[in-house]
């Protein structure tokens, strides 16, 4: 296997994802798969290739700085688990 | 008034249309008869995951009254559906996902507002693969799809749902998004029409996001006319979509008549190398010689580092995915882990318990490709090799009009075959995927049988050549009838 246990929990806890336990082999051993799958770039001669970020090579388009959003607080908020007055409620962060 | 003298099902949209300006029946007599099929086959099928049969008969009503006022949009009256992954106010909008099983969308995508205002009729939403990872849609959290010419088979994906639900005749046309093939597999598989347009053609404003580089909006229909009629509506710039390209919508219906005499076909060698299943070789190879015989001329073209398309797409797709899916943090919408110790443990448990297996195996992949010391050797060597494959394709161009060849590697497979191995899933997109990675125009249409399954021709062109896509097929299907035929049981 091309990662070890500590590389995919190292993966898993950069990605914020919990593994359960009894997934944890199955899981390491199919991103190894991948990982080795695509190693195979590695022969391909990229010389003086710039890297391609956009499919038709453009660059970001930028737009007045105009308001152009209103407020919609309490409508976006009806999807939120947990708010109160307003605001998003989390578990503590401070003591 | 009478029922109409052929079933309301077995018509396409551009049949349909006519006979609602003929008043030979309504939209809603259209509608309630659409939804009974639905509900009759939908179940079995498990193509939808929403149905909005309340706003659908009154958007009938609506669109009935405005016929009569010849104030009518294009597509007025005209039903259709939409894949899970679009936006749509006040509908439950889940990408196939456990995490998004309860968020109700606030506003509509622009594909969606489009073919509203266009008159077109919704009238639910598709089952697909999570997030649109997956090619058999058996990674939705809401159970897999099944192929209506055999039930025990995938309908691919992601757009599973969208083809199902168009080759069953429930409904007559649907949207779907394709980011490494997710339009045109699944109707290759399926026996339908699917077109994925150049990237920024069409809006992804409000189409939750995968692969920015790559996603783009289209359609699944039974014909290359009914595409155009959809894809006239839903392309052109949109300020709200910070990629969307600035460039004339030509007629797409205008442009179905045009002619195959002289149209320079590239037949690309790899493309028929092994890993093609052999029946499926043949059936495109019969299309090769119709196109021909109408006076196309085939030039063997050569794509020298398409093989390294899959490797490719599986690092820049997962790299954008795993950036994408940092919004779903159980903490603004979606799914929450209960009693969390503390924000850490929220975020891994609410994403941990929220996606699936395939979803997760993408995040982690592209969160290791982007990982300090790795991004060079993987994020940075894909950017380049992706130049690589583009440039192919920019040259194959110079010499001819279209790319034609297969889909897909094999006629649907079975539910449950391709489960276990991640690589041999990844390797159904073999044939879509360049498109993706260029940013080009594709279409998938039916060009016979293998067994007793439908096989898809693809057609790829240069950029913004959607036209030039839609009147070869409509051509081709001008020849041919295999766009029409049907699953037995739901004639």
């Amino acid at each position: 296997m091309s990662l070890n246990k500590d590389q995919v929990r190292h993966i898993a806890n950069l990605a914020r994802l919990s593994i359960a336990d009894e997934e944890f082999a199955d899981v390491a051993e199919k991103l190894s798969r991948i990982v080795d799958f695509v190693d195979q770039l590695q022969a391909a001669p990229t010389e003086d290739v710039q890297p391609m970020a956009h499919p038709l090579n453009q660059a970001q388009r930028l737009r007045p700085d105009r308001i152009t959003e209103h407020n919609e607080r309490d409508a976006i908020q009806e999807n939120a688990p947990d708010v109160q007055d307003g605001l998003y409620l989390v578990p503590r962060v401070i003591e | 008034m009478t029922g109409p003298s052929t079933a309301l099902h077995s018509q396409g949209l551009a049949e349909l249309q006519q006979g609602l300006l003929k008043g030979a029946f309504s939209s809603r007599e259209l509608v309630e008869s659409l939804l009974a099929r639905i509900e009759s086959y939908g179940e079995k099928l498990n193509a939808f995951i929403s149905l909005t049969a309340e706003q659908a008969i009154d958007a009938a009503d609506a669109a009935d009254r405005l016929r009569k006022s010849n104030k009518a949009g294009p597509l007025n009256g005209l039903p259709i559906v939409h894949k899970d992954l679009f936006c749509t106010r006040g509908v439950l909008t889940t990408c196939g996902s456990h995490i998004l099983h309860n968020f109700v969308s606030p506003y509509d995508a622009t594909v969606v507002s489009r073919l509203n205002s266009a008159g077109a009729i919704v009238l639910g939403k598709t089952n697909m693969d999570e997030f649109a990872m997956g090619s058999s849609n058996e990674t939705s959290y809401f159970g897999p799809v099944c192929n209506p010419w055999d039930e025990s088979l995938s309908p691919g994906g992601s757009s599973g749902g969208s083809a199902a639900a168009v080759a069953a005749r429930l409904v007559p046309a649907a949207t779907g998004t394709d980011t490494g093939g997710s339009i045109r597999q699944p109707a290759a598989l399926t026996g339908t029409v699917g077109i994925k347009p150049t990237y920024g053609r069409v809006s992804r404003y409000g189409m939750v996001a995968f692969a920015s580089s790559l996603d783009q909006a289209g359609v699944i229909t039974r014909s290359a006319q009914d595409a155009a009629m959809l894809l006239r509506e839903m392309a052109g710039f949109d300020e709200r979509d910070s990629t969307s390209v600035e460039h004339p919508v030509p007629d797409y219906v205008a442009a179905l008549s045009s002619t195959l005499k002289g149209t320079r076909i590239g037949v690309v060698r790899q493309h028929f190398d092994e890993g093609l299943d052999e029946g499926c070789a043949a059936r495109v190879r019969d299309a090769l010689s119709a196109l021909e015989s109408a006076g196309a001329k085939l030039v063997d073209v050569d794509l020298p580092n398409i093989d390294l398309s899959v490797p490719t797409y599986y690092v820049v797709a997962p790299a954008e995915c795993s950036s994408n899916m940092s919004r779903f943090d159980g903490v603004r919408f979606g799914h929450r882990a209960a009693n969390a110790d503390d924000l850490l443990d929220l975020y891994c448990r609410s994403r941990g318990e929220g996606f699936g297996a395939e979803v997760k195996r993408r995040i982690m992949t592209g969160t290791y490709v982007l990982s300090a010391g790795y991004y060079d050797a993987y994020y940075l060597k894909a950017q380049k090799v992706r130049q690589l494959i583009s440039r192919d394709f920019r040259e194959a161009f110079d010499t001819v009009d279209v790319i034609a060849g297969p889909t897909a590697p094999t006629t649907a497979f079975a539910l449950g075959e391709k489960t276990d191995d991640p690589i041999t899933m990844y390797l159904n997109d073999i044939y879509t995927i360049g498109a993706n990675l260029a940013g080009l125009p594709g279409i998938s249409i039916p060009c016979g049988f293998a067994g007793d399954l439908p096989v898809g021709l693809q057609l790829v062109g240069p950029h913004f050549a959607e036209d030039r896509l839609l009147g070869c097929a409509h051509q081709y299907q001008q020849l041919t009838d295999w766009h029409n035929r049907c699953p037995e049981r739901y004639a």
